[in-house]
């Protein structure tokens, strides 16, 4: 910093007048407080958590002729209701009740991976998966179909489709209090 | 008596290792971070497992929320001649401010016959203005379909690229809403859209 010289230059007995070194040392607080000012800027304008994006693919409905048959015993229905439940069933409708599950690790992946072995036990063949219908009723939100979606892909059951709703499946959540 | 003399230390600490540390840090966030858009419309964006990030370019983001849906498309260049497109198709002449105007708005949520007022607006009062949403319904000639239409044809003309559409949702939307969106989507054969989330850990 500011130093004056008062040493008096030389010294009395006449010897070599050497210049003081100046010292190599700058002062860096002030550069280390500009330095933190920009990053709390950075911090509070910026975002750090990009969104993500789910892929989905969906059915070409100007095609009406590619539909593949779907034989009953390889489905498995999942009704979305409201207040963040859900009902299922395998097979046709009507045959066997509907459960009500809840949507998380302990409650419908573990029905689905359930399920799904259990389909792929019982039916002989190269086509012994799972088929996963999504049926999401008007009560339900868009986060359920999220998670439903999730789920599909965390228990990696590639075969799925999003189905309207119908009338004896609104029943089937109704008699359940989950409509 | 002869005092022990405690020798006095500089109160200067060296500083070069925490201006280095600060500097690192500035740097990371200068290239990790983007820059927070302001949101007309604000939506819980739901939870999933998904790690796949969100494209930059060519994209189209349709938000759904609160009963409103908003339209926004990436790229200035897209948006001036989206408009220049539209305003053939609802026989609005759009000035070249006014399209300029317009190709800086990331999102908006206006029906084309207000667009006009809209663009007036001063910054400050488009902050104010809350917009009511694009009107949509499921027959094939909404705005919302329009917007869809004529962006991808843009993009497809100025950038040689199919669009990419993303639908960001708010959690707690009726699931019907957001199907109307996907009918819309599907009614002109994009069978190909993703769902943005927000990443949640631990589930």
């Amino acid at each position: 910093m500011a130093e004056l010289d008062t040493s008096g230059g030389g010294g009395k007995k006449g010897g070599k007048v050497r210049s003081k070194k100046a010292s190599t040392r700058i002062d860096l607080t002030a550069m280390v407080d500009l330095a933190f000012l920009l990053i709390t800027f950075f911090i509070m304008a910026t975002t750090l958590a990009k969104p993500k994006a789910m892929d989905t693919f969906w059915p070409d409905k100007t095609k009406k002729d590619v539909q593949l048959p779907v034989p009953e015993s390889r489905t498995m229905t999942v009704l979305l209701g409201s207040n963040h439940k859900l009902a299922w069933y395998v097979g046709a409708p009507g045959a066997t009740p509907p459960t009500v599950d809840n949507f998380g690790k302990n409650g419908i992946r573990k029905t689905l991976i359930e399920n799904n072995k259990k389909i792929e036990e019982t039916h002989a063949g190269k086509d012994n998966y799972m088929i996963v219908l999504v049926k999401a009723s008007d009560k339900s939100t868009y986060k359920d179909f999220v998670n439903i979606l999730d789920e599909l892909n965390i228990t990696g059951i590639q075969s799925r489709a999003v189905v309207a709703i119908t009338a004896p499946e609104v029943k089937m959540l109704k008699d359940n209090q989950l409509y | 008596m002869a005092r022990i003399k405690i020798p006095r230390k500089s109160t200067a600490i060296d500083m070069t290792a925490m201006c280095d540390v600060a500097f690192l840090l500035l740097t990371f966030f200068i290239l990790t971070a983007k820059l927070k858009q302001e949101d007309p419309l604000r939506v819980d964006v739901p939870g999933a497992s998904v790690k796949v990030n969100v494209p930059d370019v060519d994209m189209a983001t349709i938000t759904v929320g609160h009963g409103k849906v908003f339209f926004g498309l990436e790229g200035t260049d897209l948006r001036k001649s989206l408009l220049e497109e539209m305003g053939k198709k609802y026989t609005q002449n759009f000035t070249p401010e006014e399209i300029q105007k317009f190709s800086l708005i990331p999102t908006f949520g206006v029906p084309v016959n207000t667009l006009k007022q809209y663009l007036a607006l001063s910054t400050e009062d488009k902050k104010k203005y809350t917009q009511p949403g694009i009107p949509t319904d499921t027959t094939t000639n909404s705005e919302l379909f329009n917007w869809i239409y004529e962006a991808r044809i843009v993009t497809k003309n100025l950038h040689n690229k199919e669009l990419r559409f993303a639908i960001k949702g708010d959690s707690h939307e009726n699931y019907p809403e957001i199907g109307k969106i996907i009918d819309v989507l599907q009614k002109q054969a994009v069978n190909k859209f993703s769902l943005i989330t927000a990443l949640n850990q631990g589930k």
